[in-house]
C-alpha cells in the first residue's frame, strides 16, 4: 500500500544547519538573501503598497532592481533575460493590480516553457480575504499561468519557498512560478539559516531517456530512407544546440527549427531547411510531408507547425523526444517516444547512431542520395527569397538588410504579427537565443520590452527589437525604462499602418473586409524619441532604408527607427487554418478582373 | 464513460483547486470527489469520478502527475479496485409502513442512525449501483433525502510509487540532480 510506503519515505524538508549559524533578519531580507544564493543579478519590477518593505530592504542589496513602467512589461523583460541566456528571469509586482498586470507575462512563459519566477506582494495575512485594498486572489488566478505557485502566509516557509521556486522553474519542462508573498511576511523578523536542501517527493524530472528505446531510435534513424529532423524550442531550453547539430551531422538528414527553435541548428549549416508550418518554407512543408521517419526533437506539434493534423507527416513513423511524458502522443502518436532532455538523450543517440553505422550506412544509401535531391530540388523551386521593389520598402527587403547588418549574430527580439513570420523567415540565426519571439501565446507588445530584458543579460550583443506599428503602441512607456539605464536597443518599427496579420486573414478569409484594422495616428518617432531624450527617424525611400538602418545600429545609444512598408504586403507561403501544411498557398491570388 | 481517478497528493492548501482546475478548465464536469488525509497526515489520498472523453484520459492523467503537489494519479477504471460509496437517507415513514421500511433497509444492510416519530435516518455504504437501487426502493415509501459521499476507491494492484529524493540548494542549474526515466 502506498501510503505506507511514503509515510516512511515523505518528510518535511527541513534545513539541516545548526542554529549557530543563523542571524534574525526581516522576512524581506531573507528573501533577498535567497534570491541572491540562487545568483539572481537582475530583478525586474515595480514598487507599491505591500511591497514596501521589500523595497525598503532592496535599497541596501546588491541586487539590481530595474524600474519597469508597466508590470506585464516586467515579465516580458524577466523573459527577455532568461530567453537570452537560459537563467531563471525574476520579476516583482505588488498586490492587486500589480499582480493581475503580470499575467498575460506568465501565461506567455507558460506557453513558451521560459523559466521565471514572479514576486508578487500581498495583503498582510489577517486582511486575507476581507476585500482589503488592492487585495486580489493571485494565488487562485495565476495557478492555471504557471508552472506552480505558492502564498507565503509564514515567515519560516519563506526560504524553502524560494529555492524551490527556481528549481521548479528550472528543471524538467522549464516554466514560470510564482510566489505571492504576504506584506507581514516581508515585515516579520525569523532566525534565517540558509537552507541546505529542498525536496519535491511528487516532481518528477525525467533527463536520461530510456537506454533501449534511444537504441531503437538509431536503428530506425538508418533503416529510414527519407528521415526529418523537426527540432523544437525544447532544444533551445536544453542548451542542447551542439548536440543537435552532432545528430543531424551523424545522420546527414535534413533538418528544420520551429519558430521556437530557430538558432538550435545555425541558420548556415548545410543541413537546415527553414522554419515549418503555417508560413514555413515549402522544402520544409514538403519534407515533413514526404518524410517517412519524422525524428521530433523538444516540440510539441503545434497546431501552427502540424496544420490538419490527419495530413500531418501522413507517411512518417515518429521519434519523439521530449522531457515532458504528456506531451507524448498529445497531438501525434509516437511510434517511439524517448521522454527525456534533449541534452542528455541527443549525445547517446549520436554514439548508438555511430556504432551501427559501418553495418548500416549502406543499405538506404541510394535512397537517401534521392531524398536530398528532392530536398534541394524543392529548395530550389520555392525559395524563401526578400522581395524587393525600386519605388517602395518591401517588409520582407527590410528583414533581408536586418539580416545583412545581423549576420547570423545579433538578437533580435520580435512582436507579434506578420513582422514576426517575415523576420523567422529571412533573419539567420547561427546562434541559440538570439531570437526571442512569442511564439505560442502571440502577445503583442512583447517585443520591445523581451529586447530591454535580452540587453540587460546580454549587454555585449547588438539587439534589434523589430516591432509592428500596433505592437509598438503597445509598449511605448518601456522607452523611458531604455533611456533610464541607456540601452543601445534598436527599435525597427516595420510599419505599414495596419494590424497586417489580421488585415490579412480579413483579406483571405473574410471578404477584404477590413474591420477595425487601420492604425492611424502613428506618432511622429523623431517627436517621440526626441521627447524621451534619443534618436528616432522615419524612413519611407527604399534607397535610404539601408543606410537608414546603418545610422541606427551605429549610434552608440537606443534608437527608434519607423520604416514605412508596403502597406498590402501578405505573408507567404501561407497554409490555410485547417489545411494540410502541403497545401500550402505560396504567392498572393492574382487579381480577377470583373 | 466515467473514469475513476485515484491521486496520493501532498496536504496543503491549494493541492486540491490544481486538481479540479485542470479538469474544469477542459469543460469536464466532476460527478464525485473524495478527499482526506492517509497515514501520513502529510498526504491526502483522492478519488475522483469524472465523465471524460475516451481519447484524452491517458492526457489528463498524466498533466495530472505534473502538477508538483501529485505523488501520483492512477486511472483505476479498469484496474483491479474496490469502490465504496456512502448514502445518508431520510425517509418519512408514518405507522403502517415503518415495518417494512426497517426490512428493505436489512436487505441493504442499511444502519437506523435516527430514528422519530416522521421517519428514519439510515446509512448505508456499498457499490455505487447497489446504493442507486436502495434509493429507488426507498423513494417508493414516500418523500426522501439524500446526501451521497461520492465513491472512494482503493486500487488492489501493488503500484510502485516513484518518489524524487531531495535536491541540494545552491548550487548552478544546469547540476541540479538528474534522475533516470522510466
Amino acid at each position: 500500500m502506498s501510503e505506507f510506503r511514503t509515510g516512511t519515505t515523505v518528510k518535511q524538508a527541513s534545513s539541516t544547519n545548526t542554529n549557530s549559524m543563523s542571524t534574525l533578519l526581516s522576512g524581506a531580507k531573507i528573501l533577498l538573501e535567497c534570491l541572491a544564493r540562487e545568483n539572481v543579478e537582475c530583478i525586474f519590477g515595480y514598487p507599491g503598497g505591500v511591497t514596501l518593505p521589500l523595497y525598503d530592504a532592496l535599497f541596501d542589496s546588491p541586487i539590481r532592481h530595474v524600474l519597469v513602467r508597466h508590470e506585464q512589461n516586467a515579465a516580458f523583460e524577466a523573459q527577455g533575460y532568461a530567453r537570452a541566456t537560459g537563467k531563471v528571469g525574476v520579476c516583482c509586482a505588488t498586490s492587486g493590480p500589480g499582480a493581475t498586470n503580470l499575467v498575460t507575462g506568465l501565461v506567455d512563459a507558460m506557453m513558451d516553457s521560459i523559466p521565471i519566477v514572479a514576486l508578487t506582494g500581498q495583503v498582510s495575512t489577517k486582511l486575507m480575504g476581507t476585500d482589503a485594498f488592492q487585495e486580489a486572489d493571485t494565488f487562485g488566478i495565476t495557478r492555471s499561468a504557471t508552472k506552480h505557485n505558492y502564498l507565503v502566509k509564514n515567515i519560516s516557509e519563506l526560504p524553502q519557498v524560494v529555492h524551490e521556486a527556481f528549481y521548479i522553474a528550472a528543471t524538467g519542462r522549464p516554466g514560470p512560478v510564482l510566489i505571492d508573498i504576504a506584506k507581514d511576511v516581508f515585515q516579520g523578523n525569523a532566525h534565517y539559516t540558509p537552507v541546505a536542501e529542498i525536496h519535491l517527493p511528487g516532481y518528477k524530472v525525467y533527463n536520461e531517456g530510456h537506454g533501449g528505446q534511444i537504441r531503437r531510435a538509431a536503428q530506425m534513424m538508418w533503416e529510414a530512407e527519407r528521415p526529418f529532423i523537426y527540432a523544437g524550442g525544447g532544444v533551445i531550453a536544453a542548451n542542447a544546440s551542439n548536440e543537435l547539430r552532432q545528430l543531424v551531422e551523424a545522420l546527414d538528414a535534413p533538418a528544420v527549427c520551429t519558430l521556437m527553435g530557430l538558432g538550435a541548428l545555425p541558420g548556415s549549416h548545410p543541413n537546415f531547411i527553414s522554419l515549418p508550418g503555417m508560413h514555413g518554407s515549402y522544402a520544409a512543408n514538403m519534407g515533413i510531408t514526404h518524410s517517412d521517419l519524422l525524428i521530433s526533437l523538444g516540440v510539441r506539434f503545434d497546431d501552427r507547425v502540424t496544420g490538419r493534423l490527419a495530413a500531418f507527416a501522413p507517411h512518417a513513423k515518429v521519434i519523439h523526444v521530449d522531457v515532458d511524458p504528456s506531451e507524448i502522443g498529445k497531438n501525434r502518436h509516437a511510434d517511439l517516444p524517448i521522454v527525456g532532455d534533449v541534452k542528455r538523450v541527443l549525445p547517446k543517440l549520436t554514439a548508438e547512431l555511430k556504432e551501427l553505422e559501418p553495418a548500416c550506412r549502406a543499405k538506404n544509401a541510394a535512397a537517401r542520395q534521392a531524398w536530398w535531391k528532392q530536398i534541394r530540388e524543392w529548395k530550389e523551386e520555392h525559395p524563401l527569397v526578400a522581395e524587393t521593389s525600386p519605388t517602395e520598402i518591401k517588409p520582407q527587403h527590410l528583414m533581408a538588410e536586418i539580416n545583412r547588418l545581423s549576420n547570423g549574430k545579433a538578437i533580435v527580439a520580435s512582436d507579434v504579427g506578420q513582422h514576426q513570420m517575415w523576420c523567422a523567415q529571412l533573419i539567420r540565426f547561427d546562434e541559440p537565443r538570439l531570437w526571442l519571439n512569442s511564439g505560442g501565446l502571440g502577445t503583442m507588445g512583447f517585443g520591445l520590452p523581451a529586447a530591454i530584458g535580452a540587453q540587460f543579460a546580454r549587454p555585449d550583443k547588438l539587439v534589434f527589437a523589430v516591432v509592428g506599428d500596433g505592437g509598438f503602441q503597445m509598449s511605448i512607456p518601456e522607452l523611458a525604462t531604455i533611456v533610464n539605464h541607456a540601452l543601445p536597443v534598436k527599435i525597427i518599427v516595420m510599419n505599414n499602418g495596419y494590424l497586417g496579420m489580421v488585415r490579412q486573414w480579413q483579406t483571405l478569409f473574410y471578404n477584404n473586409r477590413l474591420s477595425q484594422v487601420e492604425l492611424s495616428s502613428f506618432p511622429d518617432v523623431e517627436k517621440l524619441a526626441g521627447a524621451y531624450g534619443f534618436k528616432g527617424r522615419t524612413v519611407e525611400s527604399v534607397t535610404e532604408m539601408p543606410k537608414a538602418l546603418e545610422d541606427a545600429v551605429s549610434e552608440p545609444g537606443p534608437y527608434l527607427l519607423n520604416v514605412k512598408v508596403s502597406p498590402m504586403e501578405n505573408v507567404y507561403p501561407m497554409v490555410p487554418a485547417g489545411g494540410a501544411i502541403s497545401e500550402m498557398v505560396l504567392r498572393p491570388p492574382q487579381p480577377v478582373e470583373v | 464513460m466515467q473514469q475513476i481517478i485515484s491521486l496520493l497528493l501532498e496536504n496543503k492548501p491549494g493541492a486540491l483547486m490544481r486538481v479540479t482546475g485542470l479538469i474544469g478548465q477542459r469543460g469536464y464536469n466532476i460527478e464525485s470527489l473524495t478527499v482526506a488525509r492517509t497515514l501520513d497526515a502529510t498526504l491526502s489520498r483522492m478519488t475522483i469520478v469524472v465523465d471524460v472523453e475516451a481519447a484524452i484520459r491517458a492526457q489528463v492523467i498524466k498533466q495530472m502527475n505534473k502538477l508538483i503537489n501529485v505523488l501520483q494519479a492512477t486511472d483505476v477504471t479498469e484496474a483491479p479496485s474496490v469502490n465504496r460509496e456512502m448514502v445518508l437517507l431520510r425517509v418519512r415513514a408514518q405507522q403502517p409502513s415503518r415495518t417494512s421500511i426497517l426490512k428493505e433497509a436489512e436487505i441493504f444492510h442499511a444502519r437506523v442512525v435516527d430514528s422519530t416519530m416522521e421517519g428514519f435516518a439510515l446509512e448505508v455504504t456499498g457499490d455505487p449501483e447497489k446504493l442507486d437501487e436502495f434509493i429507488d426502493v426507498m423513494r417508493s415509501y414516500g418523500e426522501i433525502e439524500v446526501t451521497r459521499s461520492g465513491i472512494v476507491s482503493m486500487s488492489l494492484e501493488n503500484k510502485k510509487l516513484r518518489l524524487s529524493p531531495p535536491v541540494p540548494t545552491g548550487v548552478p542549474q544546469e547540476e541540479y540532480a538528474l534522475e533516470e526515466a522510466e
